[in-house]
């Protein structure tokens, strides 16, 4: 038999939120072989096999922190390289701008907008629509992609969000989900996905997912 | 379209789960972790663990269970009781909860809620509102916020602390009716309707649940986004894919 090659997935940590629930997560559907750690460090990164890229909070602080940490051009290095995974805020700061905290340039990854809801938002009923979107809504898959495999399409995640990405290329939606308006809530190109739930938090369906981006060879 | 939510939620001393039981004061219920994954199985939506521990030792006993429940069990995690510090709230973070309930604290220092919304992000920052119906039959509804399960009054109005609570950074309001908590008559809905009404952010109503329809009432004639329960589920009488059936009979959108 030969030896297993050790993969080694890494968490970037760059001090927005909680990161030990992503990490249990992954953990939970790794493979045999495949260490997860968390780590905010340029060197681990370029190291990595795979990158998780979670966050929360604001995108101010956000691309703040990311800048402070030295972990700018370890991040765009990575998503040119390696199996990318956004989450939440890490999907959003992919972009190129987001309006949240008066403006807020981001790293520039895919050509686009962050956007509100709006304060005004109600669903096709009339009913009044809360902000933050909290919850379990639908995802509905646009395209196929391998991080799908074995999820029903219109299957339900956990969001917690005020924003929502907004994509100049149509053809980077992966999927969309409807909160008074149908907004895009997964993007994919080349070795880079990204979602605007929580697979983390998302049960058997997030943890269906976060196992195929552990399997993923894009 | 965004589901309805159901939340379990756990009452914990001294890092068991426990219950009351008339007449017979607490009685242990189980482990969290036990509890926590038999819910999550019967397809509730998120947790509720509130630490009603007495000793400093239990608030400690408290940070363990969170990281034991976190690990195993993958929907969001909500924990109360005793968090007054930005300390108290950055540890249960770190331990796994995905937020951290306040209540007493925001009371006698509001300015609390603002700093940890600063801090950790609003998401993670549900405020516990315990209110009471104070006007007489026949006026204008009025309540008011206690504190100390409901023993002290604040004289505090709630719908004002509510949107206060949410202008200061709250992004959920835990609504409790302390004259129904207990009593197994059902949400106090026309208090429920007016706080979800009168602020943006979503709310969860709670107090007085006994029987399946009190969930569909809250949701429906009460605005909730999501409906807290502990003794319907924690004595078998329900389980919560049971009560997400009855809610999906009725209309309500559910995740089941």
């Amino acid at each position: 038999m030969s030896t297993a090659k050790i993969s080694n997935v890494v968490v970037v940590d760059y001090g927005m939120g909680n990161l030990r629930s992503v990490a249990k997560a992954l953990e939970h559907v790794a493979p045999e072989g495949v260490s997860v750690r968390v780590s905010g460090c340029p060197n681990e990164l370029a190291a990595a096999d795979r990158i998780v890229f979670p966050g929360q909070g604001a995108a101010r602080d956000c691309m703040a922190e990311l800048r402070q940490r030295g972990l700018h051009d370890a991040l765009l290095d990575a998503a040119r390289s390696k199996p990318f995974l956004g989450i939440c805020m890490g999907m959003q700061v992919l972009m190129t701008h987001s309006e949240e905290n008066d403006g807020t340039p981001c790293l520039d990854m895919f050509p686009g907008e962050v956007r509100f809801f709006g304060h005004d938002l109600h669903d096709a009923t009339g009913e009044r629509l809360k902000i933050p979107h909290m919850g379990w809504n639908r995802v509905q898959q646009t395209r196929p992609h391998p991080i799908w495999e074995g999820i029903e399409d219109g299957e339900r995640f956990y969001f917690v969000h005020s924003y929502h990405v907004m994509p100049t290329e149509s053809n980077l939606t992966l999927a969309t989900t409807e909160y008074g308006l149908s907004f895009v809530s997964a993007i994919a190109r080349a070795n880079v996905a990204a979602v605007q739930f929580h697979p983390e938090k998302s049960a058997e369906a997030g943890l269906r997912l976060l196992a195929n981006f552990l399997h993923w060879m894009p | 379209m965004l589901a309805k939510r159901i939340i379990p939620c756990l009452d914990v001393a001294e890092g068991r789960v426990v219950k009351g039981v008339q007449f017979l004061g607490l009685r242990d219920a189980g482990d969290p972790v036990e509890v926590a994954r038999r819910y999550d199985a019967e397809g509730a939506d998120e947790l509720t663990f509130l630490d009603i521990s007495a000793s400093h030792e239990g608030r400690e006993t408290m940070l363990h269970v969170v990281e034991r429940v976190a690990d195993q069990v993958f929907i969001p995690l909500t924990v109360g009781g005793g968090i007054r510090t930005l300390d108290d709230v950055r540890r249960m973070l770190n331990a796994g909860a995905d937020k951290v309930s306040i209540n007493t604290a925001a009371v006698s220092n509001p300015d609390f809620v603002r700093a940890a919304s600063d801090k950790v992000g609003s998401q993670c920052i549900v405020v516990a509102i315990d209110a009471k119906r104070v006007s007489a039959p026949g006026e204008p509804l009025r309540w008011e916020i206690f504190t100390h399960g409901g023993r002290k009054p604040t004289g505090l109005d709630a719908i004002e602390w509510a949107q206060k609570m949410v202008a200061y950074g709250a992004g959920e309001l835990l609504v409790t009716s302390m004259d129904r908590d207990g009593t197994r008559i059902g949400f106090d809905l026309e208090l429920m309707r007016t706080i979800g009404e009168s602020v943006e952010v979503p709310t969860i109503a709670s107090g007085g649940v006994g029987n399946l329809d009190h969930l569909n009432d809250g949701i429906l004639k009460g605005k909730a986004d999501a409906v807290l329960a502990a003794s319907i589920f924690h004595f078998g009488e329900f389980t919560v894919h049971q009560a997400k059936e009855h809610m999906a009979l009725a209309g309500i959108e559910v995740r089941l």
